[in-house]
């Protein structure tokens, strides 16, 4: 129970990162390697803020605009200064790592003795002095939810349709008379926001910030929305931002019985494995439709 | 009206392959007006419009639209009063959106694309209406995603997308050369139908000579940056595809093909 309860909890968690590499990679495919950097962004602006004494719920707000601010970044280096999307990336994860530093101090922080969103005042008073583990569940649950209706939302709205009009065709965009460099940092901004904020519950979850936590985070992301999309690809009636979901919690699944096996230690390897896996099988998938055509 | 006035224009300038494509060229062309443009392959015919459109940057000269130079603002704000519908059907839609949501997309532009419903609703009727005229079936797919449908139906809707808002210009680039000749006839009238009615200054380059002719008030023939057969009037309705063909063939020779 204590297993799968885990695996829920994190692929929530890791499933809001999931939504803004969505956004990226799927909607205006971008692949940004920035994600490396703004997960622990997230995760190292809440460390910070929580050993100050603010109020957890306050944190995710503030990480989440500290996405913003970074993807914006990552954006304009893109578009204002023509360099390559992989590139631009790489130039903001390398730099984040040194910035996380600053804002954490250290390159590890505890916050066993801090409150979290999980663990204060205001659960003990609902739930009592011994918070049950299902709370833990069901508030990433409810997180993770607002963030897929309010994306959903967004995708139906008047920017929403610019957004997705820049990654199928960006002439259009152009045509419509607006400016696409414009639109495009506007999606990386949103999709790092969502990365900063899923560090940020990750931090509060695991209790502890790591300058490393953020390394192979993309891939993370990358496995999550491509299991969930090609699962799905069938069934038009689960949303894609369901389904990406869905594929972190299914991925998150995978990595945890390999880990059973074969220990701890085999994390990464195991990561890279399953991502290649799952790259070949939805490139297999692509070119079966294809022969059917 | 719409004026190039003194066109410079120099492709890999200060190397080798330098060429010059425009070297002074003159244009006016009057408002309402309907211009057909041919040449052969590297006349600077699509070079023209992509300079007109801002695709290109000029090296000197102005592009004035009723007086204004427009021929240093970038593309996207230039596309303000211009439509364009391009050769490829695929370059007018977006794929993975709707009819539906194509069509709205396409109906909000020149305004702020805020947190409105993207949809727009109260406009779906007159979207299934104009559909409706195009014969091909498409108002009663509005909730299909355009990748499916075929390049004809794509132009089609890229030619109604594209002039659906009020606009100075329409620019069509070769916009009926990927078709097949029936769905080409069938765009080509449609165009004719859609700027009448909505009395649209329009450029169009096209290598169909009889489309040349038979449309447009105005017909350029383009060579080497020049336009060497520029008929309006009464001279451009006696013209014949013959005279035109022989003209072609003589420029063809001087360059060898």
């Amino acid at each position: 129970m204590d297993f799968l309860s885990s695996i829920l909890e994190q692929g929530l968690i890791y499933g809001i990162m999931a939504l803004g590499v969505y956004i990226t990679y799927k909607i205006l495919d971008f692949p940004d390697l920035g994600v490396d950097g703004t997960f622990p962004l997230g995760a190292a602006v809440t460390a910070t803020l929580l050993k100050a004494g603010v109020n957890p719920y306050l944190t995710l707000p503030i990480a989440f605009a500290a996405g913003l601010i970074a993807g914006t970044c990552t954006g304009l280096i893109h578009v204002k200064f023509k360099v390559r999307d992989l590139l631009s990336g790489i130039i903001m994860m390398t730099g984040l790592y040194t910035i996380n530093l600053y804002i954490a101090t250290t390159n590890n922080v505890s916050l066993y003795s801090t409150e979290t969103i999980f663990r204060n005042s205001l659960m003990t008073k609902i739930f009592g002095e011994t918070i049950p583990g299902w709370a833990d569940l069901l508030i990433i649950l409810v997180l993770i939810l607002i963030c897929k209706l309010l994306l959903d939302l967004y995708m139906k709205t008047q920017s929403g349709y610019l957004l997705r009009a820049v990654g199928d065709n960006d002439g259009i965009v152009t045509a419509l008379a607006k400016d696409k460099g414009n639109v495009k940092i506007l999606g990386l901004a949103i999709s790092n926001a969502l990365v900063a904020l899923s560090g940020s519950v990750f931090a509060q979850q695991s209790r502890v910030f790591d300058i490393s936590m953020g390394t192979g985070a993309l891939v993370v992301g990358l496995a999550s929305v491509i299991i969930g999309i090609s699962f799905f690809r069938k069934a038009s009636f689960v949303k894609t931002t369901t389904a990406v979901i869905l594929g972190s919690i299914f991925y998150k699944a995978c990595v945890a019985m390999a880990l059973k096996v074969a220990g701890a230690t085999a994390t990464k390897l195991i990561t890279a494995v399953l991502f290649l896996i799952i790259l070949i099988v939805s490139i297999d998938r692509k070119k079966k439709v294809k022969i059917h055509a | 009206m719409l004026e190039l006035q003194h066109i410079h224009k120099y492709y890999n300038p200060g190397t080798v392959n330098e060429m010059c494509l425009f070297d002074d060229f003159n244009l006016k062309i009057e408002d309402e007006q309907f211009v057909a443009v041919v040449g052969s392959n590297g006349s600077g015919k699509t070079s023209l419009l992509n300079l007109i459109c801002g695709s290109i940057e000029l090296d000197s000269g102005n592009v004035l639209i009723d007086g204004k130079d427009i021929g240093r603002e970038k593309e996207y704000r230039r596309n303000q009063y211009i439509g364009r519908v391009f050769q490829n059907p695929a370059m007018g839609t977006c794929p993975s959106m709707t009819i539906a949501e194509n069509m709205s997309l396409a109906d909000n532009k020149g305004r702020l694309y805020g947190l409105k419903a993207g949809k727009n609703k109260a406009r779906m009727n007159y979207y299934q209406e104009s559909l409706r005229q195009l014969g091909l079936g498409l108002e009663d797919k509005m909730d299909v995603k355009v990748g499916v449908l075929s390049g004809g139906q794509r132009q089609a809707m890229a030619l109604l997308m594209s002039t659906m808002t009020p606009i100075r210009f329409l620019i069509l680039d070769e916009h009926t050369a990927a078709l097949d000749p029936k769905t080409a006839q069938l765009i080509m009238e449609l165009t004719d139908k859609i700027v009448r009615e909505k009395k649209l200054t329009t450029i169009m380059v096209t290598h169909n000579l009889r489309y040349a002719v038979e449309y447009g008030d105005r017909l350029l023939m383009m060579h080497q940056g020049k336009a060497i057969i520029d008929a309006a009037g009464q001279e451009k309705k006696d013209m014949k595809i013959d005279t035109i063909l022989e003209q072609f063939n003589q420029i063809s020779i001087e360059c060898g093909n």
